[in-house]
């Protein structure tokens, strides 16, 4: 039977191809809407994990509470042990050392004097001791635009629009104007080794990035650093694997009254991310149910032009003696493979069209600029394997439940009036 | 009547004689703590929450508007020199060889990491000056009688807008300040001790200074040496002189 129905609807083009293109369009937007929702909760995480908050970060207790005001006097000390710990006890992570500093970057004139001066961010990684994990992280070989990164000590990269601001080229010197741990003022000087671009609006604005040595020997923080971040090897966020490393952290560091002893926090409890996380997945799922439940009514409302355009047909069905449950199954089967075969072609066009944005991704850096949270300037989607059935969902269904809906007329119809209704 | 009148007017002429105003408390407060010029060798022992620090420096003021201190130690602030001139302030840096300029603000930010403010350490202000006094009562600060006056300001770039000083009825020297904020709120709390008489006044050699706003167990500030209206050559005060 499922052969004679698709041959009726693949020959009959006039009862068929409305219902198909309907749901080729709904399905290649849901599943675009899906994959555009998915890369966006992954860019953020994923820019937010490598630049500030780590698969897990681990702070000082004190530190963790005024963590956005980057106070460098509670960092964690002693911290070349506590690694040694962690590589040891969590051999499936990797870890690096951070110290997030503030202070004022400024440019001489010829004569030593104050040229330009701007507020900065910074970020002391390691850059110079062979282990190249922190360069990755932070993309520094692809974001550059000048110059080149630090090969020496006492080398800074600088954000390219900081740099134009304050009209610094690489290779001049520049005196970063900061806080030591002890809280006195602490003055040292770089050479502008190149200048990058993140992509991201707040950190375009003015950060600076410095070998880990350099700042702690600046900001007086020997063997100290504000945060150590963890990834898991794999580098793909995984709360169930993060939730076991967090359980085996807090059975050898046991919570204290120490506020300088160090705590351990995940990506989903930094910056808000977590309800991130829930809010996105949440309009995710709102969107698709409100997708299925207006291509419900749209294929309703398809179907019932349809019933009514085979009103006739259903009649001389009925009138050389056909069942309506007969009849309302066929219906109900056909809508199953017009919804099959409208929702393989739509998952089919939303697929390469995600796939074309997964790669290219959209460049929305001018509407971002002035934006305070940290957030990817280029939005790419991200297939996953939901992406291929998450669109027969509505595409099935909405089909379905809308001839369905329709198809109930046909109990109406009285085999007594389909003659008289045949004759006119 | 006659017989009434005139010993009450004793009387209250003899009791006002025995409390001065708190204008003249101030005036002698000034003369003791104030100075035409003073070069001095101090201590900062800053008891931060993690750790202590001791801070040496030498310090040149003339006058309340020119100030130039260097540090001596430790080695890492050894060369540090800071010249306030009125509003500014230049720091020079041995390390970078550069000098850089802070105003505003900046200037109530802390020294080094202790409870005082560059405004606390470089200034010498009169209060008289600055401030119109109100006596509030008396009330005794380690065994000694004080004085507790109330002082609010009356020149509009003050570090502090109301202040709360016991002064020592004796040597006219304050035992403790307290120092408030124009909301109110207080910001500092200064303990002075160790009074000694040096070139005929009263000063203080150690003063415990508490920023109410930071963990910790404040900073210990102690003069070494120090010697008042002394001659300081021009040059001091000069930019020039924070590279030689």
């Amino acid at each position: 039977m499922i052969r004679f129905l698709l041959r009726g609807i693949l020959r009959d083009k006039q009862r068929s191809l409305l219902p198909v293109v309907i749901v080729i369009i709904g399905v290649m937007l849901t599943v675009f809407l899906f994959c555009w929702l998915r890369g966006i909760l992954n860019d953020s995480i994923e820019l937010n994990a490598r630049f500030n908050a780590g698969h897990v970060k681990i702070m000082t207790a004190a530190y963790a509470k005024n963590v956005d005001q980057i106070p460098n006097d509670l960092a964690l000390i002693g911290v070349d042990t506590l690694l040694t710990k962690l590589k040891k006890e969590f051999p499936d992570m990797k870890w690096g050392q951070r110290i997030h500093f503030g202070g004022l970057i400024d440019a001489p004139d010829s004569k030593g004097e104050t040229r330009a001066q701007g507020p900065a961010v910074g970020f002391g990684i390691d850059m110079l001791s062979g282990d190249h994990s922190e360069i990755e992280r932070f993309n520094l070989e692809k974001s550059l635009r000048r110059g080149r990164l630090p090969v020496h000590s006492r080398e800074i990269l600088m954000s390219e629009e900081f740099s134009r601001k304050l009209k610094v080229n690489p290779g001049d010197t520049v005196t970063l104007i900061g806080s030591t741990m002890n809280g006195s003022m602490a003055m040292s000087n770089y050479t502008v080794s190149g200048t990058i671009v993140f992509g991201t609006g707040p950190m375009d604005q003015g950060s600076v990035i410095v070998d880990l040595k350099d700042v702690r020997n600046a900001l007086d923080m020997d063997n100290a650093a504000g945060e150590i971040v963890g990834y898991l090897k794999d580098n793909y966020y995984d709360e169930e694997k993060i939730g076991q490393v967090v359980a085996r952290f807090n059975r050898l560091f046991p919570v204290s009254n120490d506020e300088y002893a160090p705590v351990i926090i995940t990506l989903r409890q930094q910056n808000s991310l977590g309800d991130m996380i829930d809010e996105i997945k949440g309009i995710g799922a709102f969107a698709v149910f409100i997708f299925v439940l207006s291509m419900s009514l749209v294929l309703w409302n398809a179907g019932l032009l349809g019933g009514l355009r085979r009103y006739p047909e259903f009649g001389i069905r009925l009138a050389i003696g056909e069942d309506y449950s007969h009849i309302y199954k066929t219906m109900i089967y056909e809508s199953i493979l017009i919804g099959l075969i409208g929702s393989f072609i739509g998952t089919s066009i939303g697929l390469l069209i995600s796939l074309y944005m997964q790669k290219h991704g959209l460049d929305l850096s001018s509407m971002l600029k002035n934006a305070t949270i940290l957030m990817p300037a280029v939005f790419h989607t991200q297939i996953t394997s939901a992406a291929f059935f998450i669109g027969f969902i509505p595409g099935l269904l909405s089909t379905v439940i809308g001839t369905m809906l329709s198809g109930i007329g046909i109990y109406k119809r009285k085999t007594a009036q389909l003659f008289k209704e045949l004759e006119a | 009547m006659k017989k009434i009148i005139i010993p009450v007017f004793m009387l209250c002429v003899s009791l006002n004689a025995q409390n001065p105003s708190a204008r003249e408390i101030i005036e002698k407060v000034d003369k003791n703590m104030s100075a035409d010029s003073r070069v001095f060798t101090s201590k900062m022992i800053i008891h931060n929450p993690r750790n202590t620090r001791t801070i040496e420096s030498k310090s040149w003021s003339m006058g309340e508007k020119k100030s130039y201190t260097e540090y001596l130690s430790p080695p890492r602030e050894q060369g540090t020199k800071m010249l306030k001139l009125d509003d500014q302030l230049w720091i020079f840096s041995p390390e970078t060889d550069r000098i850089i300029q802070i105003s505003g603000h900046m200037l109530r930010q802390s020294v080094m990491g202790s409870d005082l403010s560059y405004e606390d350490m470089m200034e010498d202000p009169h209060l008289l000056n600055h401030y119109i006094g109100k006596t509030e009562g008396e009330e005794k600060v380690s065994d000694r009688d004080c004085w507790v006056i109330a002082l609010t300001a009356n020149t509009p770039d003050v570090a502090y807008q109301t202040q709360k000083v016991w002064v020592d009825k004796n040597r006219f020297i304050p035992l403790k300040k307290e120092l408030y904020a124009k909301s109110g709120v207080l910001l500092k709390r200064m303990e002075l001790s160790d009074v000694k008489q040096i070139q005929g006044r009263w000063y203080p050699e150690k003063i415990l200074f508490k920023d109410v706003l930071k963990e910790g167990d404040g900073t210990e500030f102690q003069i070494m040496e120090i010697e008042f209206n002394t001659k300081i050559p021009e040059y001091i005060f000069s930019k020039a002189s924070l590279k030689k």
